[in-house]
């Protein structure tokens, strides 16, 4: 195949793919009069922040901003937590049903959340936490995969290290979060990146527990922007683009950790 | 006493094994284990109005989804929307892989721009195609009638709903895909593609006699992947179609949300049957992920 015409392949690629997240943003900065305008208008021609003001005006964003973060802070953190605990058991303690849990922790990734998501709202509501931040976190505090992922970290960790570790007294507790952790830290930013990820884009699990606006996290708040103004998308996609500023720093900050968390069940 | 110290010490470690499992495993049979059992429990009986079960039934709700044509739809709508998204984004995929590994200028730029989908979250991806979509206001449609076609029902037409929701959730897995065919390229080890180039293949020679070949088993992780995702799509359904128009676009997760929660149903008992069938169904996926990877696991 000709050099241009894989140019141009990739260009129409580009275009494509690229259209959606250019309009977000081209709209988002468009009045109303120019998003109705026909023939359509690709190009903001006279850029304005009205729909940024009105996004914040019609749903109370700051606060879903605010439940966004702490649901997905929340969950990364429990989730470190959890995950670097068992993977440490997995992988330097005596365990004699060792394979058995650690069949029990696979056999948690594989089971679809679909699938138990009916008890796990009958269980949170009969609690008393529908539409509270622990109804939001509680069922996502621990993680297969995350610990998963840290036993192969941990498995590769230098047994002379370790050793050292133990002739100096360092005791478990000690040399887990004195040594081991500290040494740990790009396979635990890998981990907290993928999990803040999917814990901030969850989307059927909030719809479902929270009630009232005020509880409402982004990916819901912005969908009730939607219903709200039919007939304005310029303040939907404003809504979108708010929604949608955290991610974007992280996925362009944090690209290289995210291709190794994701990429990190493929075959080898 | 060394062995008497050493099983104290033993035994002590063996504790502190079991408290580092502890968080994890209260939550796993919490959120994972007891839901499970009450999901099959659920499926076995009547419910009254609030969702409550009432009576033991057996495997009635079972039987009355093999008899109801309203299931049999959402099952052929479940593996036609899987066949829809799968295969094309996977093909594409791959097919932008080997465009970037064709020795070009700006890999890097090019490969950027096709991870972009990647930083939308379902719902915001399904939200900009909403409003793509429209009808009247949307963008496509003013596109098209510049080029004189009538406006299309993307979301509104039995015809099209599918692949319009199809087509926005290829455009939402795309980065990810791109992304592990990319990292599956680059284990490929370059004495292999040099000594092909060398033997004077290129281009889609290349791609078809050793690319292609040697990435075989990162496009079937893919492959199940891809599917086990698009069966448990959610988002983008309830967004853009709420699983209309007639139930043209209402898979087995949707159908599992509508009989559960939607309109103030809680039918819990017919959702949890469609919930165990949803179960049955990605683990077989998942089977079949690991029977074929314990045996190919050699290659290259």
């Amino acid at each position: 195949m000709s050099r241009i015409a894989v140019y141009l392949l990739l260009a129409f690629a580009v275009v494509t793919v690229g259209f959606p997240v250019y309009y977000a943003f081209a709209g988002a900065l468009m009045g109303p009069s120019e998003l109705a305008s026909y023939p359509p208008a690709l190009l903001p021609h006279s850029v304005t922040g009205r729909n940024f003001a009105g996004a914040v005006h019609a749903i109370p964003l700051g606060r879903q901003y605010l439940n966004s973060a702490i649901t997905a802070t929340v969950i990364t953190v429990a989730q470190l937590l959890t995950s670097i605990l068992a993977a440490y058991a997995f992988v330097f303690l005596p365990l004699r049903a060792r394979a058995a849990v650690f069949a029990v922790f696979l056999a948690t990734l594989m089971v679809p959340w679909e699938a138990v998501i009916i008890p796990n709202y009958l269980t949170i509501s009969g609690w008393g936490l529908g539409n509270t931040y622990f109804g939001l976190v509680l069922p996502f505090l621990a993680s297969g995969f995350g610990t998963f992922m840290l036993r192969q970290s941990f498995r590769q960790f230098p047994a002379e290290l370790r050793d050292a570790a133990r002739i100096d007294g360092a005791g478990h507790w000690r040399f887990l979060w004195r040594v081991l952790v500290p040494l740990s830290k790009p396979s635990l930013a890998a981990i907290a990146v993928y999990v803040f990820l999917s814990a901030w884009n969850q989307y059927f699990w909030p719809l479902i527990i929270t009630r009232t606006a005020q509880m409402q996290t982004l990916q819901i708040g912005m969908e009730s922007l939607r219903d709200a103004e039919v007939a304005d998308p310029g303040l939907v996609l404003a809504g979108v683009v708010l929604t949608l500023l955290p991610t974007l720093a992280l996925v362009v900050l944090g690209q290289r950790f995210i291709v190794r968390g994701l990429t990190a069940g493929a075959v080898r | 006493m060394p062995t008497a110290r050493r099983s104290r010490r033993d035994w002590g470690e063996r504790t502190l094994a079991w408290a580092f499992l502890t968080p994890s495993l209260v939550v796993f049979a919490l959120f994972i284990g007891y839901p499970l059992g009450r999901t099959f429990y659920l499926s076995a009986h009547a419910n009254d109005l609030f969702g409550a079960p009432s009576r033991y039934v057996g495997l009635r709700h079972y039987t009355d989804l093999l008899g109801s044509a309203e299931f049999h739809q959402t099952l052929v709508t479940t593996a036609l929307f899987v066949l829809l998204t799968v295969v094309p984004g996977v093909v594409g995929a791959l097919a932008l892989v080997l465009l970037l590994e064709s020795r070009i200028h700006g890999v890097r730029a090019f490969r950027s721009a096709f991870a972009l989908p990647f930083a939308f979250s379902v719902a915001s991806a399904s939200v900009v195609f909403s409003v793509l979509y429209n009808p009247a206001s949307g963008v496509l449609n003013g596109l098209l009638s510049q080029l004189g076609v009538a406006p299309v029902g993307w979301l509104t037409d039995q015809r099209y709903a599918l692949l319009s929701v199809g087509a926005a959730t290829i455009w939402m897995t795309l980065g990810y895909n791109v992304l592990v065919l990319s990292a599956g390229v680059g284990s490929i080890p370059q004495e292999i593609t040099e000594a092909a180039r060398l033997d004077g293949a290129s281009g889609l020679r290349l791609a078809r006699s050793v690319t292609v070949p040697l990435l075989g088993p990162h496009l079937f992780f893919l492959v199940v992947v891809s599917t086990i995702n698009a069966l448990q799509s959610f988002g983008q359904i309830h967004i853009l179609t709420k699983g209309g128009p007639d139930g043209a676009t209402r898979t087995l997760v949707y159908s599992v949300y509508e009989k559960a929660f939607a309109y103030g149903s809680s039918d819990f008992g017919t959702a949890s049957a469609q919930a165990v069938v949803l179960l049955v169904v990605v683990l077989a996926c998942a089977g079949v992920q690991f029977g074929v990877l314990e045996r190919k696991v050699h290659y290259a």
